[in-house]
C-alpha cells in the first residue's frame, strides 16, 4: 500500500488516547529498577574521584572482609576475559587512515580518565552492605593534570596512549578549492565563532540494569533500562563478551526517557552480565543521579567557526565551517557519526548553497563520554546554520524572514552539496504559516507594549532541517557504520482475528503501543484495542535496530508496512479459496474481503480463523496460520523541517530572560496521531529552549571535576519556565517510505535554541550586543550587556 | 525500629533500621513501586505522595517521621473497581504523560494543588508544579491536564 492510500484509512490522522497510559497512572509500569529477582545481590561501582590518574594500587583486602559482601572485580580480573567497549562509527582521516580507537575497558586499567570512571565493581547481598564496602576499597591514585576544553586538548595531558595530543580524528566533506574561489569573488562575507554548550539528557529514570545467569539453561538475561535491547545484545556478545546470541536476552521494559543516553552499550551492562556467572547471582545495579550525571554520555560540546560568502543581494554563494567536537574521555558507542555523518551533512540546512566545505576536529578530555542526544548533530548544524543566517541578514539589513526566504529551496528532489537528498519539503509554507500563528504582524506593538514595561523585546527565526531514521545499510557501511539500519516487524495474527505485532523499535515515552496499533489496525479494518504491540525483549521480537534519530514510524513503521503486505497477500489467497474466486479478483477494504462485481464477501476474521482451523483450505497450495515478518532498510533519510519563531523579553536591569511567545511549524509528512506528535514537539522544545536560557554543563577547567553534578546544579527547565507553545503543521508527505512519515521526535529540540538566541541578539542589538553564546542565563545576559557598555 | 503507617487505607507496621526512607518502605518493603525516586538531592518529585491530605517528597523523610501517618501512593489514588481518579482520567486524556516515570509523583503534586487551589490559573498551575520535573512532555499538557482534573474534581 502507498502512502497516499494509507493517510486516507481509518484512525490515520486521529488523537487516539493512549493504550500504555493506565498502567503509567495507576502506579503499575514495570520499570527495571521495579523488578526485584530471587536471591538479588547488588553492585556499586566505586568511581574515581580524579578526572585524570595513574591508578598506582587497588586494595580490597578490608573490603572483602566487610558484611554481606559477594566478591569485589578490579579491571586486572576482567582482563583477557573480555574486549572493550566498541565504538560502532569508523571514521577515517582526509587521508584515508583511520580515527584513532584507543582501549575503552569495562573496569579501568592502569588509569583512570574522568571524574567517574568506573574502578572496581563490588557486589554484596544488600545494596547498604555494597556501598559499605565500597567505601573500604582503597585506591591509591596518581594525579595527573586534566584537559576538559576542546580548545585545550591539543596542548593537555595526554589521555591514551593511542591518540597523540588528543586527537582523534579530523573528518572533511566538500570541496575547499572550488568554496575558497566562490568566496575570493563574494561580495560579502559573514563570519561567526561560536560555543555549542555541553548538555546532560537526564532522562527522568537513571540507569538501572540486572544481570542474570543461569547454570541450568547457560542463559544471561540483562534487564536494562535501554532504547535498543537488540543492538545492546549484538555489541556485547559480538564485541566484548564473545558469547553466542542464543544464550543472551536483553530485556528493556518500561524505560523512563532516553533521548540517546539509553542508546549505548554502557560497561556497567557488560560488567553485570558477565559477573552474573562469575557469583552464579542475580546483580541489581541502580544508577544515582549524582552518578548518571557524571557517567551518562552527554551531548553536544562543539566550538566552531563559519562563515558565509554572499552575492550583494543575500545569496548565499558557498559556506566554510570548521568545528572542534568534544568525545570525552573514550568513544561512545555512536560518539564518531554525531559530529560527522549526523552534523556536517545537515549544513544546507533549507537553503540552495552551491558550495559548502567543512572540516571537524575531534578530541579526547578528561570528561564523560559525548554521544547523540536528541537530535544528535542536527542541533549543532542547525544552531550553527541558523546563527550564521540571522547575522547575514542583520549585516546585510535584510529581515531574519526575508534573508531566509531568498535563499530557501524551492524545488525537490534537491541535491545538496553535502551529500544529503531531500526527496521533499515545503519551506515556504512553513514559514508563512509560521509567520500567522505567531502573528508576526502584531511583533511591532508588542514590542511597544515590552518597552513600556521597560522590557527589551526581540524576535528570532530558525527555519530547520533534519535527517530522521538514517540509512540506507549499504551506504552507512561505507560511511564507517558497524551495524545496520534496518527495521524489524512481525504480525501475529490470531485464530480469532486479533493481532499481536513485534517490533524493533523500543517506546520510552514516545507511545508506539497506541500509534503502531493504530497503523494494524486501520490497515486490517480491525479495532484498535485488537491490536497489542510487543516492544523491548530480544526473547520476544525477532530482531531490531531500536529507537533514536526519529527513526520508529517511518523505519520501525514501516517494517510493520511490509508484515502487512504479506499478511495481505496472504489473506487474499485464503479469501479467494473460501469464495471460489482468483487471488487477483479479491479486494481488500475495511476489513472485508470481497470480489469485484459481486456481492461475495468474507471478514477478516474468518479468514484468521481458516489460516488456523484449515478445513477448508488450499493446503497443497498454502501453508497454514497467519504469521508474517519483515525486514525493512530505506532508501533514503527522511527530511523533517519547520520554522520556529521565538520572542524574547529581556530585563536590561538584571539581564532575566524570559520566552514571552514560541511558534512552532513543522512539516512531518503524514501523521499517524496528532496528539503524540504534538507532545514529542512540547517535549523537543522545552529541552531545545532549555539548552539555550539554562542547561549548562560545567567542568572545572582546570581540574577536570564536574560542577554541574546535581539537580542542585544543573538547571533543569521546570514548568514555569514557558510560555504555552502555538504549533501548527504543514504536510508534504515522505516520498520513499509506506506510510509518508518524517519523524518527530528530535524536531522541537533542534529547531528551537537558534530561535531563541536569535531573539536573545535582536532583543540586546540595541545596546550593542552582537554576539552571545548558550545559554542565556540572567547572569549571562547581564554580563553581556555590561561588556557592550564597556 | 517498628513504624506504623496506614498506606492506602491499610494499616501497616513495617520494621526498619532507624535511617530508612519513607520511599525505602513504599518501593521495598511493601513493593508499591509506582513510587519512583529520580535523583538524589529531593529535586525531581517522583517520589511525590500524600501524608495526611498533603503531597510530600517521601525520597526526603524518613520512614520514622510519618510514623502513625496516613499515607497515600499512585496506587490508591483509583477507585477501587480500577476507575481512574479524575486527576488520572485528565492526564490521559490530555496526553500529559509520555514515558510515565514522573507521572505518579506528578499525579499526586496535581491532587494536592487542586485540592489547595480549586481554580489555579494557568501561571499558577506552572507555579505550583515547580517541585515537579519532567523530561518528556514539556509540562503544556500536563498543565492542561491539572486545570482539566481540577474541574473534574470539582464537579465530583
Amino acid at each position: 500500500m502507498g502512502a497516499s492510500d494509507f493517510s486516507k484509512l481509518p484512525h490515520i490522522g486521529e488523537s487516539l488516547r493512549r493504550k500504555e497510559d493506565y498502567r503509567f497512572l495507576t502506579g503499575a509500569g514495570n520499570y527495571t529498577d521495579d523488578i526485584t529477582m530471587e536471591a538479588q545481590s547488588y553492585a556499586i561501582f566505586v568511581r574515581s574521584p580524579h578526572a585524570h590518574a595513574n591508578i598506582k594500587s587497588i586494595d580490597i583486602s578490608a573490603a572483602e572482609k566487610m558484611p554481606g559482601v559477594v566478591k569485589i572485580f578490579i579491571g586486572k580480573d576482567l582482563e583477557g576475559k573480555m574486549g572493550g567497549l566498541p565504538c560502532g562509527w569508523l571514521i577515517n582521516n582526509p587521508d584515508g587512515s583511520p580515527m584513532k580507537e584507543p582501549p575503552h575497558p569495562v573496569l579501568a586499567l592502569g588509569k583512570a580518565r574522568h571524574v567517574g570512571d568506573q574502578v572496581a565493581m563490588v557486589i554484596a547481598d544488600s545494596l547498604e552492605q555494597a556501598k559499605n564496602a565500597a567505601e573500604a576499597v582503597e585506591v591509591d591514585y596518581d594525579v595527573l593534570p586534566a584537559v576538559v576544553d576542546v580548545r585545550d586538548a591539543a596542548k593537555g595531558a595526554q589521555l591514551h596512549d593511542a591518540a597523540p595530543n588528543n586527537h582523534c580524528f579530523k573528518w572533511a566533506l566538500g570541496d575547499k578549492g572550488q568554496v575558497d574561489a566562490a568566496f575570493a569573488a563574494a561580495a560579502h562575507v559573514t563570519k561567526l565563532d561560536l560555543i555549542n554548550n555541553r548538555l546532560v539528557p537526564n532522562a527522568m529514570e537513571p540507569r538501572v540494569a540486572i544481570g542474570n545467569y543461569s547454570r541450568a539453561t547457560e542463559e544471561y538475561v540483562l534487564y536494562v533500562s535501554n532504547q535498543n535491547p537488540h543492538v545492546e545484545r549484538l555489541l556485547m556478545t559480538a564485541f566484548v563478551l564473545g558469547l553466542p546470541e542464543h544464550k543472551v536476552r536483553v530485556i528493556a521494559p518500561d524505560v523512563g526517557g532516553g533521548f540517546g543516553s539509553k542508546i549505548y552499550l554502557y560497561a556497567e551492562d557488560v560488567a553485570l552480565t558477565w559477573a552474573a556467572k562469575q557469583v552464579n547471582r542475580s546483580i541489581k545495579w541502580t544508577c544515582e543521579r549524582s552518578e548518571s550525571f557524571l557517567t551518562d554520555a552527554h551531548g553536544r560540546d562543539h566550538v566552531s567557526h563559519a562563515e558565509m560568502a554572499m552575492d550583494k543581494d543575500g545569496k548565499f554563494l558557498a559556506m566554510r565551517v570548521h568545528t572542534d567536537a568534544n568525545l570525552g574521555a573514550y568513544l561512545s558507542t555512536f560518539s564518531t557519526a554525531v559530529p560527522t555523518i549526523l552534523y556536517a551533512t545537515l549544513l544546507a540546512g533549507q537553503y540552495t548553497c552551491p558550495q559548502i566545505y567543512v572540516e571537524v576536529d575531534t578530541w579526547f578530555t578528561n570528561t564523560a563520554p559525548v554521544d547523540a542526544y536528541r537530535g544528535a548533530g542536527r542541533p549543532e548544524a542547525t544552531y550553527l546554520l541558523e546563527r550564521l543566517v540571522s547575522r547575514c541578514g542583520w549585516e546585510l539589513g535584510l529581515a531574519q524572514d526575508e534573508i531566509r526566504k531568498r535563499n530557501f529551496i524551492n524545488s525537490w528532489p534537491y541535491q545538496t552539496p553535502v551529500a544529503l537528498q531531500y526527496d521533499i519539503g515545503d519551506y515556504r509554507a512553513c514559514m508563512d504559516k509560521a509567520q500567522i500563528l505567531g502573528d508576526t504582524a502584531g511583533y511591532a506593538a508588542r514590542k511597544a507594549a515590552s518597552a513600556s514595561k521597560g522590557l527589551l523585546r526581540g524576535i528570532g527565526y530558525s527555519s530547520y532541517i533534519e535527517a530522521c531514521g538514517i540509512a540506507p545499510s549499504n551506504i552507512a557501511g561505507a560511511l564507517g557504520a558497524r551495524a545496520g539500519l534496518f527495521e524489524c516487524g512481525e504480525i501475529r495474527v490470531h485464530p480469532t482475528g486479533s493481532v499481536t505485532v513485534f517490533t524493533g523499535s523500543h517506546s520510552h515515552g514516545q507511545g508506539h503501543e497506541t500509534t503502531f496499533a493504530q497503523v494494524v489496525a486501520a490497515r486490517l479494518g480491525i479495532a484498535v484495542d485488537a491490536v497489542d504491540v510487543v516492544h523491548g525483549d530480544t526473547g520476544r521480537v525477532p530482531f531490531g535496530m531500536g529507537t533514536y534519530g526519529s527513526r520508529s514510524i517511518s523505519v520501525g513503521g514501516a517494517a510493520i508496512m511490509k508484515a502487512l503486505d504479506k499478511i495481505e497477500t496472504k489473506a487474499k489467497k485464503i479469501a479467494a479459496h473460501l469464495m471460489e474466486s482468483s487471488d487477483a479478483d479479491v479486494e481488500f477494504a475495511n476489513g472485508e474481503f470481497t470480489i469485484k462485481g459481486t456481492d461475495k464477501k468474507v471478514s477478516f476474521g474468518q479468514v484468521a480463523l481458516t489460516a488456523y482451523v484449515p478445513h477448508n483450505y488450499p493446503l497443497d497450495k498454502l501453508e497454514p496460520g497467519l504469521n508474517e515478518t519483515a525486514f525493512y532498510d530505506p532508501t533514503n533519510f527522511t527530511f523533517p523541517a519547520g520554522t520556529y519563531i521565538c520572542e524574547v523579553e529581556v530585563d536590561p536591569a538584571t539581564g532575566v530572560t524570559r520566552v514571552d511567545k514560541f511558534t512552532a511549524v513543522d512539516d512531518f509528512g503524514t501523521i499517524i496521531n496528532p496528539m503524540i506528535v504534538e507532545g514529542q514537539v512540547h517535549g523537543g522544545l522545552v529541552q531545545g529552549i532549555g539548552q539555550a536560557l539554562m542547561e549548562n554543563c560545567v567542568y572545572d577547567r582546570e581540574t577536570g571535576q564536574l560542577l554541574t553534578g546535581s539537580f542542585m546544579d544543573y538547571t533543569m527547565p521546570r514548568a514555569d519556565d514557558f510560555p504555552e507553545f502555538k504549533i501548527g503543521n504543514v504536510c508534504t508527505p515522505c516520498t520513499h517510505n509506506p506510510l509518508g512519515t518524517k519523524g518527530c521526535g528530535e524536531a522541537g529540540a533542534i529547531g528551537s535554541p537558534p530561535a531563541v538566541i536569535n531573539a536573545v541578539l535582536d532583543a540586546l542589538h540595541g545596546l550593542g550586543v552582537k554576539d552571545f553564546d548558550m545559554p542565556a542565563t540572567s547572569h549571562r545576559v547581564w554580563e553581556a550587556i555590561q561588556a557592550a557598555k564597556a | 525500629m517498628q513504624v506504623h503507617l496506614t498506606v492506602n487505607g491499610k494499616d501497616t507496621t513495617v520494621d526498619v533500621p532507624p535511617h530508612t526512607l519513607l520511599v525505602q518502605v513504599l518501593r521495598e518493603q511493601l513493593k508499591l513501586t509506582g513510587t519512583h525516586v529520580g535523583c538524589d538531592t529531593a529535586q525531581c518529585g517522583a517520589c511525590t505522595v500524600m501524608k495526611d491530605g498533603r503531597s510530600i517528597k517521601s525520597c526526603n523523610v524518613l520512614a520514622a517521621q510519618v510514623h502513625g501517618s496516613a499515607i497515600t501512593t499512585i496506587e490508591g489514588i483509583a477507585a477501587a473497581d480500577g476507575t481512574m481518579h479524575p486527576m488520572q482520567a485528565a492526564f490521559k486524556d490530555c496526553h500529559g504523560l509520555q514515558c510515565g516515570f514522573c507521572t505518579p509523583g506528578m499525579v499526586i503534586s496535581a491532587i494536592d494543588l487542586c485540592t489547595n487551589y480549586p481554580k489555579a490559573s494557568e501561571s499558577e498551575v506552572r507555579a505550583q508544579l515547580e517541585g515537579n520535573l519532567c523530561r518528556c512532555t514539556g509540562y503544556q499538557n500536563i498543565v492542561k491536564a491539572v486545570q482539566q482534573g481540577a474541574a473534574a474534581m470539582a464537579a465530583a
